[in-house]
């Protein structure tokens, strides 16, 4: 049975529950609007309706099994937007509440494997954003940043940049996903931006920085150059670190 | 070239070859102005030599009175100086910081005049961070050896991390190079700070909001390859330094050549230590977090590590005797002792292995290096093969079989230096 639901978390729990409710055989997950979903509507398929009630139901389930943090563990690896992490996820959830709760341990199961690898991937992607994202200040005093991170992380470095930066009014972009977070006054909050917004953002030609931004830039890459060994240099090492995919947003790799 | 930016230039090229640039370890919130300490660190760029960037890591001047053969500040040394004033430090220190290019700064100096007076300028910095900027981000201050008791003091209620370096791993490798200079001035502020870090510590438990000290602890480093310790030396101090001063870090940092006058030196131009540097750390950290005792990996009979093999498997080819070792039955202080397996995959293997026997395949897909622990383990599948291999057939099989990096250098430059 395909499952056709709208590609949010919520909705992926929404799936669980029908699972649940009418225990269905063979089930696959397909996201609305996706090319497999079209072909699919010719299986058998039904569409799962995200229901604010059921997702609260799940969700309360997998907490009282494995605790809030290893729940949010499958929040995490949904944002890696990996259709096979998917289907890993969707089938250990089923496997849990079926009695196997302590089936997180199990690296020898390939699915278990393929689910915590791709927790790791998102987790280092994660860490990767709180160390590469570079603001620049605008004359208004905004600090703004623009990423193209691999997965949907944003949603998990919000708390962070609220709590470091609590005086600062900033905006970080995500051009891949077509969202942002904007944090004014003590709240984040998400937001899309119209067009022209965007076209400002990704170009640097409409807003206009702070006169001290280059300045500061200009340290910073001095900075970078003087503190490197020359007679230790590793590309090798440096690349692993620092893949190219960053550099297009890093300032000191202008 | 700017002013500004020439300074930045000089400062920070001579502060880069202390190694040390961790964030982690302290937990400092932010109350009510900018910036926060992240427990586990954070690099927020890495240079071309493929170090971490996560601090602003500059001298407050490269001007100092002392002529130690090893350092590029040396009196006698003929390069540019300059200085920062207060202002011009906590401006670029706020400026990188709010861009998120730093997680915070690592101020050290060059000693001008005498050490209380160069201390108290370091303080000025930091007190302007924390009370004038409302900054709590990360701090790594250096202790001046020679400063007051009451200056050392005040500094660990503002800062993150201090530190104090040895800089060569023997009194008498540093009476050779650095006359004016002995670790008893080392040793004597880290036992000070050590004490303070306690003391809060025990009054924390009995008041509830006691001023953190040094949150994130002490460190020191070494320099390596500069003076002719074996590596059984160098790890004893460690491993005396970790016990006696309850040190977060030591730092082994390879000599890069950087004093052409000086002939008991290693010359301008030969390669820095690299691989002898990581051996240092591998076995620094089998210490601190494999269990492992220093006789174990170096002992009188065994003085230096091999460059060709890390420093666990040397241990298990010279005492086979452990080996192979069952992952489907064994404690995990035995698993991780195996040559290739850490202490992460260890910790898989254990927990794997309660949902039935675990074969090749499986443990091979956990992130276990398979080509250096298949000679040392025995999964549900493998064959028993009647008497053992020899562990030189062993190392050769495993040095064949890996591409092995370390090798063009180490047949090269590297044993030259001795």
């Amino acid at each position: 049975m395909n499952y056709i639901f709208d590609g949010t978390y919520n909705g992926f729990l929404c799936c669980v529950f029908e699972y649940f409710e009418y225990k269905d055989s063979n089930v696959q997950l397909q996201v609305e609007g996706d090319d497999d979903a079209q072909t699919a509507l010719f299986d058998s398929s039904k569409t799962i309706i995200t229901d604010i009630s059921k997702v609260k139901r799940v969700q309360a389930g997998l907490q009282k099994h494995l605790g809030k943090s290893i729940a949010m563990d499958f929040f995490r690896v949904f944002l890696s937007e990996d259709r096979k992490a998917w289907a890993a996820s969707f089938s250990i959830i089923c496997q849990i509440f079926l009695g196997k709760t302590n089936i997180l341990g199990n690296y020898g199961n390939e699915e278990v494997l393929y689910f915590k690898q791709t927790l790791k991937k998102v987790s280092r992607e994660r860490h990767r954003m709180k160390a590469f994202i570079r603001f620049s200040r605008s004359s208004d005093g905004m600090f703004f940043a623009v990423v193209e991170p691999d997965f949907n992380v944003l949603p998990l470095i919000a708390t962070f940049f609220k709590n470091r930066y609590a005086d600062q009014k900033w905006l970080i972009y995500d051009v891949k996903r077509k969202y942002g977070l904007l944090y004014v006054k003590e709240n984040v909050m998400e937001v899309k931006l119209s067009p022209e917004e965007k076209h400002a953002l990704t170009t640097d030609t409409v807003i206009t920085l702070d006169e001290k931004d280059e300045h500061f830039q200009n340290l910073w890459k001095r900075y970078y150059q003087s503190t490197n060994i020359e007679a230790r240099r590793n590309m090798k090492l440096h690349l692993q670190y620092v893949p190219k995919r960053y550099w297009k947003y890093l300032v000191e790799k202008q | 070239m700017e002013r500004i930016e020439e300074k930045l230039k000089i400062l920070a090229d001579a502060a880069k070859y202390d190694v040390s640039c961790s964030s982690s370890g302290s937990k400092r919130k932010n109350t009510g102005g900018i910036g926060n300490a992240s427990a586990s660190g954070i690099c927020h760029t890495y240079t071309e030599d493929g170090r971490c960037v996560s601090l602003l890591k500059i001298l407050l001047t490269n001007h100092c009175i002392y002529d130690c053969a090893f350092c590029v500040s040396r009196k006698s040394n003929d390069v540019k100086r300059a200085a920062f004033t207060v202002e011009e430090v906590v401006d670029l220190t706020m400026n990188f910081y709010r861009r998120n290019y730093i997680e915070g700064l690592f101020l050290s100096s060059g000693i001008f005049k005498n050490a209380d007076f160069t201390m108290e300028r370091l303080m000025r910095i930091v007190k302007k961070l924390r009370l004038e900027e409302k900054y709590n981000g990360y701090i790594h201050l250096k202790t001046i050896p020679g400063a007051s008791e009451e200056l050392i003091k005040e500094a660990g209620l503002y800062v993150d991390r201090m530190s104090i370096n040895l800089e060569m791993p023997t009194e008498a490798g540093l009476k050779m190079v650095a006359p004016e200079k002995d670790h008893e001035s080392v040793k004597k502020p880290l036992a000070f700070v050590q004490n303070q870090i306690q003391e809060y510590k025990a009054e924390s438990k009995l008041i509830k909001h006691t001023p953190q000290f040094v949150p994130a602890g002490q460190s020191t480093q070494m320099v390596i390859g500069a003076t002719p310790e074996t590596d059984l030396e160098i790890m004893n101090v460690a491993k005396t330094f970790y016990n006696d001063y309850k040190l977060k870090r030591v730092y082994y940092s390879g000599y890069i050549p950087i004093n052409t006058e000086n002939s008991l030196l290693p010359q301008v131009g030969s390669r820095p230590p690299l691989v002898r540097e990581n051996r240092l750390y591998q076995t620094d950290w089998l210490l601190r977090f494999y269990d492992f005792n220093l006789d174990e990996i170096l002992n009188p009979k065994h003085q230096q590590l091999d460059l060709d093999i890390d420093p666990k498997l040397s241990w298990a080819l010279r005492n086979p005797q452990y080996f192979p070792i069952d992952i489907n039955t064994a404690d995990y202080k035995q698993i991780i002792r195996i040559p290739g397996v850490g202490r992460q995959s260890a910790m898989k293997i254990i927990q794997s292995r309660k949902f039935g026997r675990l074969s090749e395949y499986q443990v091979k897909k956990m992130g276990i290096a398979f080509n250096r622990a298949r000679h040392f383990m025995r999964c549900a599948d493998t064959p028993i093969i009647l008497g053992s291999s020899s562990m030189e057939y062993v190392k050769q099989t495993i040095l064949q079989r890996n591409s092995n990096k370390y090798l063009k250098e180490t047949s090269s430059a590297q044993l030259t230096l001795f």
